[in-house]
């Protein structure tokens, strides 16, 4: 019997020590609210002429993608967060995640400077 | 759970293997089985993620190649039905997540209405995709299949588009082109409705299961993983929707 309170005792804390963490419905609700306004946003400012940058001569950056692609950006960092709990898990899940992402970028910058460079110079 | 902690129990959990039927034995405890199982699931959504890279890349080598073929083929989507699908989509991810919410606060009932909710709003999703999809077949949009790039050659064959955008007529070997765009939109597209159709089946056979109470006993690993899976298609759709709708609206 004095086991099995031991036991039990050492559920609580071991409980306490790393407690899985509910996410409440207001946040829940508050992000759905943010994607919306997000999605709304970039449809708007997809129907506006954000101009473009001429870096060199042949090479200009247009801002609109940019814009586009910062949203998504921003969408996905807080269903990453939220949704997906990354804000609230362990610190193994979250150097994991963060890795993943940070090869992706990687493996597609390393690919694109490759491709976007081989006629570099004779435009 | 710290190592400290896991020697201190260790002689306890020894002599006394009292713990929840959906705790694996090799597991110190169930956050730790939890933990294990969750850190699983996110090195498959990685594996995704660069399932998915590939045709990211691709799509933004080509569109970088041929892009005013991107920008008139772009344009024949509708970018109504477009915000649509997104708007549903991110309301089932907050479903979802609602619904791994009631598992953890053991809420029967809220479970299986969230699950459906989600299963309801997938399968509107697919819905309005397969509207678009048909709309692609009608116009010979379809590379390969039912192809023709006369939309392309002279815009304005196509009034409903041209009055919005009054594309001017591509050379034919970049309104050819254009062909490149509708297979990346087809296989990114259709890849991406393939993971909400797998989504849509766990959702069916997890609703049978909610209805046994079989999630809602404090076991929530299940549920929990199924909506990352969901929030990473989710993810998915935030990034197609602005590549392949929103190129050069103005």
């Amino acid at each position: 019997m004095s086991e099995h309170n031991q036991h039990a005792q050492h559920k609580e804390q071991g409980e306490h020590d790393q407690e899985h963490h509910i996410v409440s419905p207001v946040i829940y609700g508050s992000i759905l609210l943010a994607l919306l306004i997000f999605t709304g946003l970039t449809v708007w400012m997809s129907f506006i002429d954000l101009g473009e940058w001429h870096i060199a001569a042949g090479l200009t950056l247009f801002w609109n993608p940019v814009v586009a692609l910062a949203i998504a950006c921003t969408k996905m960092t807080l269903v990453v967060l939220f949704f997906m709990h990354v804000k609230y898990t362990t610190k193994l899940t979250k150097l994991t995640v963060a890795s993943g992402f940070f090869v992706f970028i990687v493996l597609i910058g390393m690919t694109m400077t490759d491709y976007f460079t081989r006629a570099w110079g004779r435009w | 759970m710290s190592d400290s902690t896991a020697t201190a129990s260790g002689a306890v959990a020894e002599a006394h293997h009292e713990h929840p039927p959906y705790q694996r034995h090799h597991f110190e405890s169930v956050d730790q089985q939890f933990d294990a199982t969750n850190f699983a699931m996110w090195l498959f959504l990685l594996t995704e993620i660069m399932f998915f890279g590939g045709l990211f890349t691709a799509y933004l080598i080509m569109r970088n190649w041929y892009y005013p073929a991107f920008v008139e083929a772009s344009h024949q989507l509708n970018i109504g039905w477009g915000t649509a699908n997104t708007g549903v989509l991110i309301v089932s991810s907050f479903t979802m997540a609602m619904g791994v919410w009631s598992a953890e606060m053991r809420k029967k009932g809220m479970l299986i209405l969230f699950l459906s909710l989600t299963w309801i709003l997938g399968m509107a999703f697919l819905g309005i995709k397969s509207i678009e999809y048909h709309e692609k077949w009608v116009k010979h949009h379809v590379p390969g299949l039912h192809w023709s790039d006369s939309s392309f050659l002279n815009p304005a064959s196509d009034p409903e588009v041209y009055k919005e955008y009054h594309d001017k007529p591509l050379a034919p070997d970049m309104a050819e082109k254009t062909g490149m765009y509708f297979f990346l939109y087809f296989a990114m597209t259709g890849m991406h409705a393939l993971h909400m159709i797998i989504g849509i089946s766990l959702l069916t056979f997890m609703i049978f299961r909610a209805r046994q109470g079989a999630y809602t006993t404090g076991h929530v690993t299940y549920v929990e993983n199924f909506g990352l899976y969901w929030h990473f298609v989710d993810i998915v759709w935030i990034f197609l929707f602005p590549l392949l709708y929103l190129i050069s609206r103005y």
